[in-house]
């Protein structure tokens, strides 16, 4: 059956409190998941106080002065701090975004930090995200063409090229994919809003030539049909981006082939 | 420790695209779309009917046009649920064994009661 309670080694406890610095007048109160695979024990919600006047606007910006100056150990991803990457998407304030694009003043008290939803953790807020890169690669996201290659670039025209925009621009943060609850049930067979996504950017690219096996391979009860338009994808992604309109777009498609 | 040792490449792509899932998206959407006008017209003829005696619907189920509507009610009604409860076993049944057996079982009982629906109003159509 799908899962609606954490299994026991996943209940979560109380961890340590971090005081700020005697004489910080402007505090905030960061909540962090913790886990570690070292010490077999249960994970645990660190609370770190920051001086605000002291630390950048950005949540990233708060959780690498904690690395620096509060505690070493807490683990997460990062690389831009700027929305390009990716590699900061973690659950913030019971959202899932980009810790590098969240301003901390957007959260009414303490801000809860935890690693992005039902994906298993590497540690702290690192989600092992292996499954959903190898559903990238199961979709073969390149483009496909087997006609002679030009002795150019391949030609679109300007309203073929504007179909991709809105697809283009997804990071592959999986912000979406975590937040599906039909991810959540059935995320092994389920290709997820992110990946479904990425499929429709090849389906709707005018230079491409595998439409046809492209659609087969998406056509499958769970794959493609374990979508529900719940939305949640659509909500949460932090680049604005509409995945529940990629998959309805695809779903459109099917149709369109058989009648 | 761990028992599956495929690559994560082989574990998404899994057995395959089962090349089918059109037709139960689409006849959802279509059953969804017929049942409107049919279960207004159910629901309201019901209201219209109520203090009427055994031989008052005796007599409008007698109707040709009432009989094929009533039929089309339950026949699609019952498609519509099968197609809905499947999905929702497929989303939250993850044992092989009961998935299977609890699919297979909502198609024989859809069957089951389509058909034994069907039999009541023709024969309380046709008065026999």
């Amino acid at each position: 059956m799908a899962e609606f309670t954490l299994p026991a080694n996943s209940k979560v406890g109380v961890g340590e409190t971090y005081k700020a610095a005697a004489g910080a007048k402007n505090i905030k109160a960061f909540k962090v998941y913790r886990w570690t695979p070292d010490d077999g024990k249960n994970p645990s919600i660190d609370t770190y106080e920051v001086d605000m006047d002291q630390c950048g606007p950005m949540v990233l910006d708060a959780l690498i002065k904690i690395k620096n100056e509060i505690d070493s150990s807490l683990t997460f991803r990062r690389s831009c701090r700027e929305g390009v990457c990716g590699s900061c998407a973690m659950n913030i304030d019971g959202t899932n975004t980009l810790a590098c694009t969240k301003f901390i003043a957007d959260v009414k008290g303490d801000i809860k930090i935890y690693p992005l939803p039902h994906m298993p953790v590497v540690r702290d807020l690192v989600p092992d995200l292996t499954v959903p890169y190898a559903q990238l690669a199961a979709i073969e996201p390149w483009l496909k063409s087997t006609s002679q290659p030009p002795t150019r670039e391949r030609l679109q025209s300007h309203e073929e090229r504007a179909k991709l925009d809105g697809l283009w621009e997804c990071i592959l943060c999986f912000c979406c994919t975590t937040s599906c609850p039909s991810y959540w049930w059935t995320g092994e067979r389920y290709l997820g809003p992110a990946i479904l996504l990425q499929a429709y950017r090849w389906l709707a690219d005018s230079r491409d030539e595998a439409k046809g096996e492209r659609l087969d391979q998406l056509e499958d009860p769970f794959r493609l049909y374990r979508c529900h338009t719940i939305m949640n994808c659509t909500k949460t992604c932090p680049k604005s981006l509409n995945p529940a309109k990629a998959i309805a777009e695809i779903k459109k498609m099917m149709v369109e082939r058989t009648i | 420790m761990n028992s599956d040792l495929r690559t994560p490449l082989a574990r998404a792509r899994g057995l395959g695209s089962a090349r089918e899932g059109v037709h139960h998206w689409w006849a959802q959407r279509l059953t969804a779309i017929a049942l409107i006008p049919l279960v207004v017209w159910f629901a309201i003829s019901l209201v219209m009917m109520s203090g009427a005696d055994y031989g008052a619907v005796r007599a409008w189920i007698g109707s040709p046009v009432v009989m094929v509507l009533l039929i089309l009610t339950i026949a699609i009604g019952l498609h519509h649920g099968q197609l809905g409860l499947q999905v929702v076993i497929e989303d939250y049944v993850h044992g092989d064994g009961s998935k299977l057996a609890l699919i297979v079982a909502v198609r024989f009982i859809a069957v089951l009661f389509g058909l034994a629906a069907v039999v009541a109003v023709l024969r309380i159509g046709f008065g026999s």
